[in-house]
């Protein structure tokens, strides 16, 4: 466990507001490793608190097996790729990657070799005498990436880094940094909002919120098996019917929804008279349900063209909001307004606690 | 509804507005020019017309008054260590004022900026006094020396305006920066030289300016603190009170033929930098679309 | 009361104040626990930080804080030769401000008329050119903030800041190449019939105002501008649309969106007007009573240290009266117009 990270109970608090509350968890040495979440969810204190810019309130931070307590970011053995990547405008793409070899003293012939292998590394390889402000998003990008590997860290941090660039650059700049991470091979941690970016780039994502880690798995796991009801909303697209539990049998449950009882797997073990939410997958609703298909009957509203899939809306007599995901190529969708019977297989169902429902 | 008189009132108001505004400027430059034609008429009292003759006889004494000579190399001088002074206390002023907790900064702020509200004299005054009596304190007479009282009393409000300048353009850094050569491995020492005076240099060059020019043109504090010693200013006033001939007025044209020449030189390296940012910004542009383009493969 | 109490007090009530904040900072620290900021030495290095202590400090006692509580001391101090300060003699006196009031310092039998007539002067006089200055230059200010194109701007910025960089002392005695006897005015009015004899404008005092309303125009500008500058010209432009006339729209839009400008300008020019010291030696009369010129005499004529300590701290004392008179009636802050 070289540069592996550990966070032991990690509470940080600023005045009486806890930003982030008792995490502890492990992330591998070479791992990629998102935290996800939406705003104020904790996140960037956490990034900032692995960083050494906070201390933590309470708990421990380890990197490589050693105690950070007590040590400046200036002297942990991680790198952080900034929000604005805070490149030094008045200085060159060259002494920017250079800097952190030139405050450790590394002689000039030294630092501008590994200076000329990094800009290799990220395809700059003449612009090396640009300054800052002559580059595009992307260039800027990848100078900030190379002037966090020059120092050698154990843990690369990145703080949201594409949010600021253009969508086609984003999923290209995905592919990019996974293939730097796997080059590189040392441990990423990376703190995003957009959940597409946490799945496709990560090997593990830890979904946030208010300040608790409410669950840790990789890209499969938190999609297809929430644990709770905010990581079930917040991780893709999802149809969630609150009700009430009205009977647990074995591996399925019975919600009471408003829409009528709706049955689900209940992987939470819920008892009966709890608050639950059902949850069903967009693209795991039927227009033509199977026989032992758990049915609703509803009217569309509406059909959005996505290319490659298309979402139908279709609301409830109770008011509520259904989407469901349909590939190309299938039966022509129901007009506005024309009922409809979708249903999906109970084994789509998920039933889940109430806490938590609403933040996503 | 009220459109056609109110669009002629308004024309009249735009005639109104030009005719005003020739009249402020040529009560602004009115007496100056008119110095300014003195200083080429012969006549020893400074007259505009009539015109006797021209010549450049009065700046010919100008620049063989000894007196102006001495006072004009010592305002060079003081202006130079006001500078040298005023631009490091000035920063670590506005530093401080960035850093001070809460309760002290309006106390703090109150403090450094009282100078700048003290009519000149006072500062004058006050420092002389007290320096004199530091010499009873500290035994020594170097302190109470007519440069060194000068230096410090007109400092003490240049500071302050040295502050101003550097609090704005703080005010706008982004500490990310800062945070990025820490997290690098920089000490404070290293993050403040590499990273906060680049940031700052454009603000110490202003500041550096303003500096002198203010310590250069300053009278009422000057005249107290200098002692025995003279400045271009206090050699002037002295002259214009005893008698008034045209080398005065020459001396005004030459400081007007200094400052043209200043803001036209200020005004080709603007914009010679305002080019070389747009070209920058070109070259910006012109990786982004290439960028693009690369994309869309 | 002997005057090396005085000393005490001087050099004790920085040393207090610092204590006080110190504490007060250290209080702080810990009530914000793990939220307070890095402590002053971590965030700044030991080289920056002893810097900036060193810079600050020297310069706020030194420069700021020590030479004006000497001068107060010194305003309530006997006038004795150097060798005898310090000594039995040195006794706390209102002496000086007695002179400033009654002309003597034994008897209050008469008013000082003179000096009080001049501060009194001085002050309404400041008040007058101050208001001259602010009605001269919001027009100019206006039209340069929201009426002209930003080019133009530039170059009436250059041209309105070019004639402050001639010395003060010179643009006086442009003033009196003016208006004296033989000066040009004087010389166009006679030929031009209007007059028999030359007026004697500096001795009436004309030369001496009317060179105080031109010395700190700019002054006066800047602030105005920069307060006009940041108005949205929509409202302006809402305002005529919903019909208001032009003087309307300055008075209750534009003007009281300026306040901090004005108030700012006014501040200065008040305050340049009534410390001025070159304009009055230059150009006035010899029956002209300016109250600066007096302070400069009781160190210089009367060679009397403490009265002129006096006379200066009765010159900041109105002064300051003033700038809160000022805020008060624009109800402001102190922090909004220092800038």
């Amino acid at each position: 466990m070289t540069s592996g990270v550990a966070l032991d109970r990690v509470s940080v608090s600023f005045g009486d507001f806890l930003a982030v509350s008792e995490v502890s968890l492990e992330v591998g040495s070479g791992e990629f490793f998102s935290f996800l979440g939406p705003s104020g969810c904790g996140k960037t204190t956490l990034l900032r608190t692995i960083s050494g810019f906070v201390e933590p309130t309470e708990g421990r931070v380890l990197i490589g097996g050693a105690d950070m307590s007590g040590i400046g970011p200036d002297r942990r053995p991680t790198a952080l790729i900034f929000q604005n990547l805070a490149l030094f405008p008045m200085m060159t793409v060259a002494d920017n990657i250079g800097y952190g070899l030139r405050v450790r003293g590394v002689p000039r012939k030294a630092r501008r070799d590994t200076v000329d292998r990094l800009l290799d590394l990220i395809a700059l390889g003449d612009q090396g005498g640009k300054r800052v402000d002559e580059l595009s998003g992307g260039q800027k990008q990848r100078v900030a990436i190379a002037r966090a590997l020059a120092v050698e860290p154990k843990v690369l941090l990145l703080d949201e880094p594409l949010s600021a660039l253009d969508l086609k650059l984003r999923q290209h700049m995905r592919n990019e940094l996974r293939a730097i991470q796997r080059r590189v091979g040392i441990t990423f941690i990376y703190i995003t909002h957009d959940q597409g970016e946490a799945l496709t780039m990560s090997d593990r994502v830890a979904v946030m919120n208010r300040g608790v880690i409410e669950q840790i798995g990789d890209g499969r796991a938190v999609y297809e098996q929430p644990r709770t009801a905010f990581v079930a909303g917040f991780v893709g697209e999802n149809n969630a019917l609150p009700g009430r539990v009205a009977a647990a049998a074995g591996e399925f449950a019975t919600v009471e929804t408003a829409i009528g009882p709706l049955r689900g797997r209940n992987v939470r073990h819920l008892m009966t008279g709890s608050d639950a939410v059902l949850f069903v997958r967009p693209e795991s609703l039927r227009l033509d349900p199977p026989a032992d298909a758990e049915r609703l009957g509803v009217t569309a509203a509406g059909a959005a063209f996505e290319g490659n899939l298309t979402h139908l809306t279709f609301t409830t007599a109770a008011g509520s909001r259904l989407t469901m995901t349909v590939g190309r190529g299938g039966a022509l969708p129901p007009g506005p307004g024309s009922a409809a019977v979708v249903g999906y297989t109970p084994d789509d169902g998920l039933v889940l606690p109430r806490e938590g429902f609403g933040d996503a | 509804m009220t459109s056609r008189p109110f669009l002629s009132s308004r024309a009249v108001l735009k005639a109104m507005t030009g005719f005003y505004v020739l009249l402020f400027f040529a009560y602004l430059f009115g007496p100056l020019a008119v110095m300014g034609i003195t200083a080429f008429n012969t006549p020893s009292y400074p007259q505009v017309y009539p015109f006797e003759s021209f010549t450049l006889d009065w700046f010919v004494k100008l620049a063989n008054d000894d007196d102006m000579v001495a006072g004009f190399r010592n305002s060079l001088w003081i202006g130079l260590l006001v500078v040298l002074v005023s631009v490091p206390v000035g920063l670590a002023g506005a530093i401080v004022m960035t850093q001070v907790h809460a309760r002290a900064r309006s106390f703090y702020y109150l403090i450094v900026v009282s100078p700048v509200l003290t009519p000149g004299v006072i500062i004058g005054i006050s420092t002389v006094i007290f320096w004199r009596d530091m010499i009873g304190v500290t035994g020594t007479r170097a302190f109470y020396n007519g440069t060194f009282l000068t230096v410090v009393g007109q400092s003490s409000y240049i500071a302050a305006y040295t502050m101003l300048i550097f609090l704005a353009r703080l005010q706008r850094f982004d500490r990310a920066q800062d945070e990025a050569a820490q997290d690098l491995g920089a000490s404070q020492t290293q993050v403040f030289f590499h990273v906060l005076l680049p940031y700052l240099r454009p603000a110490v060059f202003s500041a550096a300016v303003l500096a002198f020019l203010s310590s250069f043109e300053n009278y009422n504090t000057t005249t107290f603190s200098i002692l025995a010693d003279k400045t271009l200013t206090t050699v002037l006033a002295g002259r214009v009170r005893q008698g008034t001939d045209p080398s005065l007025s020459a001396l005004a044209v030459a400081i007007i033929a200094v400052t043209v020449a200043g803001a036209v030189l200020y005004e080709v390296l603007r914009r010679r930098e305002d080019r070389r940012a747009r070209q920058r910004e070109r070259a910006a542009g012109a990786a982004e679309a290439r960028e693009m383009a690369g994309m869309t493969g | 009361m002997h005057s090396a109490i005085g000393k005490v007090f001087i050099f004790g009530l920085p040393a207090i104040v610092t204590l006080y904040f110190l504490a007060t900072a250290w209080a702080d620290r810990r009530r914000l626990g793990r939220a307070a900021p890095k402590p002053f030495f971590k965030r700044n290095g030991i080289a920056i930080g002893v810097y900036l202590i060193a810079a600050v400090g020297l310069w706020c006692v030194f420069a700021i804080v020590l030479p004006q509580l000497y001068m107060v001391d010194y305003s309530f101090r006997p006038k004795l030769p150097v060798a005898q300060m310090g000594g039995p003699k040195d006794l706390y006196t209102l002496d000086n401000y007695h002179y400033f009031l009654f002309g003597s310092t034994r008897s209050s039998a008469e008013w000082n008329v003179v000096h009080i007539r001049a501060l009194v002067q001085t002050v309404l006089i400041s008040i007058v050119i101050t208001a001259v200055n602010f009605a001269i230059c919001y027009p100019i200010a206006f039209y340069m903030a929201q009426v002209a194109r930003p080019a133009r701007v530039r170059l009436l910025m250059l041209m309105l800041i070019a004639p402050y960089w001639v010395n003060e002392i010179l643009r006086a005695f442009a003033f009196r190449i003016l208006l004296g006897t033989n000066g040009i005015i004087n010389r166009t009015l006679i030929e031009a019939g209007v007059l028999g004899e030359p007026l004697d404008f500096l001795g009436a005092d004309v030369g001496l105002y009317a060179g105080l309303t031109y010395a700190y125009l700019l002054l006066m500008m800047f602030p105005v501008y920069n307060a006009i500058e940041n108005l949205d010209r929509n409202q302006i432009e809402a305002a005529r649309d919903l019909g208001a006339p032009w003087w309307h729209i300055h008075l209750f839009i534009v003007m009281p969106h300026a306040k901090p400008g004005i108030a700012s300008g006014a501040t200065l020019v008040f305050m340049l007007n009534a410390g001025a010291l070159a304009a009055p030696l230059v150009l006035g009369g010899p029956r002209s009573l300016w109250f600066t010129p007096i302070v400069y005499d009781r160190f210089y004529q009367a060679f009397n240290w403490q009265q002129g300590a006096a006379y200066a701290l009765i010159l900041l004392l109105t002064c300051v009266v003033f700038v809160l008179g000022v805020l008060k009636l624009f109800r402001l802050k102190l922090g909004e117009i220092a800038r």
